[in-house]
């Protein structure tokens, strides 16, 4: 089935960007970049229709495996270069083929004017490599490999705009954060080939099945907790999840692909793929489900005061990741992943149309400095409200259909829980309209700034180009459809699907109310009286002031682990082990070396007699020690 | 070859070949005048070849006979080639005390 050239294809596109970019011209980038994604996403389609997807029957309910050659052979443990496709893998290829394609025609549009044109492309290809090979891994090996490989196209992409040293830092807080979650995703890798002497995922479930499950502490549990350690970092959990607002330093359509629709869900696809162990492992479950839950509801507040527009969408997706987090902790994976499928619709349509917004007013992201902009334009208006539904948990729209069945799921398991999932999703609501609003309705505030900032006029907001507006529309369309994609039942061989009573539950009913009532107070407060806002911000100003500076964990985190690393850096590492430590070992080796030259030296006198001498003496003295040693 | 009258012992002939080494030593080391160097050279090559002689001669075997002859030969081309430089050295520096000879140095 040739499932190799599905990641194959843009690493070529990589290649050729990368090696002879410099020398290309837009358009042979262009068709090389998103060619080799439509290509793979079309083998993906193809590939999918051999193996009787689109079909009727049921398709794929075991693994489909290829094997390439063997990567590492060491006493018991066999490592091979295998990809395999299931369902679960069927479902995250056409989202990152499919979004992934979309999102490179935008990025030709939003990148007209960039320079680092061909090195953008270049680095987008190759991430989409990575991403593939971690979906199409059949082993944790490959799986790691793919996770370590978006991370450093994730940090490249991030610093794109090198020159500014917030995208810089940016890039490497991102790195630097994820390398702790990786940390923990080696030990847990480390602790399945030590207990199972395995790393394929068929090989280890196969027997993870076969064992009890754990009700107190036990190595289970930490091979669970160590994965999730590992999803923490990557899919921006608490107390990792500091990276992915600082991350929106890189373009948007960065921000679209990698931080919402694809790579922060690899943490999520990777504790699915993994669920047989964390089904053995109740406490790692709820571990998960509370991070989760903490996750959704503490970003969620954070995104309540944000100005920069991207922040917004940033911490929303922080917040809904936590949403999927949730659904898996509390046993509902198939629910995860649907949510990030819809999620991946939506949120990139909603980072590709503040892209638009930020397009049309000439890079100003500050959504106080926005205002009115429905009138001009009109396609990211219509194309950001649907995806502004989808999310809120509209029927029937996407987002209603998965986070139904998350909370759902959440009010199984306890349903103190679903209450607060609840509450967040009004407040995803709000903040999502808020920023709707904010940007489209209202009075103009952007010419009196625009005048302000550069003293002349800006021209008018502009609608973007078709190469833009094209994937906006085609995923609005997904973002209002998308939820009667099954997906489910479709993974219903894989995981269980609890039994739908008929109609629908009262769960779902206050959630749509939560959703609606978030977006009616937003369009409330913004719409209609927009003194409220600011009254509430001056009479709470405390909790406005914690929200607004997201809880000071930034800075906590600053004082607490970065500057004594810093200081202890500077003042033992440096100072201490490197001055005096190692400098000193290397500085001495030299300075011996010169010493016993120093006394060396007067022995090269020069004067041939004094080396005769020293002959005569060495002779002298062989003689006697052969003498001494009885003549032999 | 007449035999040795057996009255001269080996021994003597070995104490010969080291007191005639242990002077060419000396005036090597000690003598400052480039020729006489050159001479105590010489001279230590020859008592080496007496005592070759004197072992090939004790041994009935010619291997001493051909090393002498070698060292002969060698001594020989260092002799026209180290007189030709001491000739030349002298002709440049109207000297032959061999400390000030030391240009090279440093």
């Amino acid at each position: 089935m040739q499932l190799w050239l599905i990641p194959l294809l843009p690493l070529a596109g990589f290649a050729v960007n990368g090696l002879l970019g410099r020398r290309l011209s837009k358009t042979a980038i262009n068709a090389v970049a998103a060619g080799s994604v439509l290509l793979s996403f079309l083998w993906v389609l193809k590939t999918l229709s051999a193996l009787g997807v689109f079909g009727g029957g049921t398709p794929l309910e075991q693994a489909y495996t290829e094997h390439y050659y063997t990567w590492i052979q060491s006493g018991m443990l066999n490592i091979g270069v295998d990809f395999a496709i299931d369902r679960l893998t069927a479902v995250m290829l056409m989202i990152v083929t499919g979004v992934g394609f979309l999102i490179h025609v935008y990025a030709i549009g939003y990148m007209a004017h960039e320079g680092g044109y061909y090195r953008f492309f270049a680095y987008l290809n190759l991430f989409m490599f990575f991403m593939l090979v971690l979906v199409l891994g059949a082993n944790f090996l490959l799986l790691f490999v793919g996770w370590e490989g978006v991370g450093l196209c994730s940090y490249l992409l991030i610093g794109f705009y090198f020159t500014e040293k917030f995208a810089t830092d940016a890039g490497n807080k991102a790195f630097i954060v994820n390398r702790i979650g990786d940390f923990g995703f080696a030990l847990a890798v480390f602790l399945i080939a030590v207990h199972f002497g395995s790393l394929d995922f068929a090989t280890v479930f196969g027997k993870v099945q076969g064992m009890p499950v754990e009700s107190s502490a036990g190595w289970m549990t930490a091979i669970a907790l160590l994965l999730f350690v590992g999803a923490t970092g990557k899919s921006a959990q608490i107390p990792l999840y500091v990276w992915l607002p600082d991350a929106m330093a890189g373009p948007t359509p960065v921000s679209a692909l990698i931080h919402a629709a694809t790579m922060v869900t690899a943490g999520v696809y990777m504790v699915t793929r993994s669920s047989a162990i964390f089904l053995h492992a109740h406490n790692a479950l709820e571990v998960v489900a509370i991070i989760g839950l903490a996750t959704a509801f503490f970003a969620a507040t954070m995104g309540l005061a944000q100005t920069d527009i991207k922040k917004v969408y940033a911490y929303s997706t922080v917040s809904q990741l936590g949403y999927m987090f949730l659904g898996l902790g509390t046993g509902a994976f198939s629910a995860g992943i649907f949510h990030v499928m819809t999620h991946a619709f939506f949120k990139a349509l909603l980072f590709l149309g503040a892209g638009s917004v930020i397009h049309a007013m000439s890079g100003e992201q500050d959504l106080r400095k926005m205002g009115g902009l429905r009138k001009y334009t009109p396609i990211t208006f219509w194309t950001l409200l649907c995806a502004s539904v989808a999310i809120a948990g509209v029927p029937p729209f996407s987002g209603y259909h998965s986070k139904d069945a998350i909370l759902a799921s959440a009010y199984e398991y306890a349903p103190w829980m679903y209450w607060v999932g609840v509450f967040t999703a009004g407040m995803t609501a709000f903040y999502v309209f808020r920023a709707f609003f904010l940007a489209f309705f209202g009075e103009p505030r952007w010419q009196a700034a625009a005048h302000d900032a550069h003293g002349h006029g800006h021209g008018e907001p502009h609608e973007s180009p078709s190469s833009m507006w094209i994937p906006l529309a085609v995923l609005a369309v997904l973002s209002l459809v998308g939820g009667y994609i099954n997906i489910p039942k479709w993974l219903e061989p894989m995981f269980k699907v609890p039994e739908e009573g008929p109609g629908i539950p009262w769960t779902a009913l206050v959630s749509v109310a939560a959703g609606l009532l978030g977006i009616a107070l937003a369009a409330w407060f913004y719409l209609i009286s927009p003194a409220i806002p600011e009254g509430l911000a001056r009479s709470f100003s405390t909790p406005y002031r914690w929200i607004y500076n997201k809880y000071f964990v930034d800075e906590f985190y600053d004082s607490v682990v970065v500057e004594p690393m810093i200081d202890g850096s500077r003042s033992l590492l440096w100072r201490v082990v490197d001055a005096s430590g190692i400098d000193a070992i290397v500085n001495g080796t030299g300075k011996t070396a010169r010493n016993l030259g120093g006394i060396l030296k007067r022995m090269q006198s020069g004067s041939i007699r004094s080396y005769a001498a020293w002959v005569v003496l060495g002779s002298i003295m062989v003689i006697i020690a052969i003498t001494m040693g009885g003549g032999r | 070859m007449p035999p040795l009258p057996p009255s001269v012992p080996l021994s003597w002939y070995l104490t010969l070949s080291l007191i005639l080494f242990v002077l060419g030593i000396a005036g090597f080391l000690f003598r400052r005048n480039i020729i006489t160097v050159f001479m105590s050279i010489e001279l230590m090559l020859n008592a080496v070849n007496l005592s070759f002689i004197t072992f090939s001669y004790k041994l009935k075997q010619v291997d001493g006979h051909i090393f002498a002859f070698f060292v002969m030969v060698v001594a020989a081309a260092e002799a026209a080639v180290g007189l030709a430089i001491i000739l030349t050295v002298f002709k440049n520096r109207q000297t032959l005390e061999i400390d000030e000879l030391s240009s090279l140095k440093n």
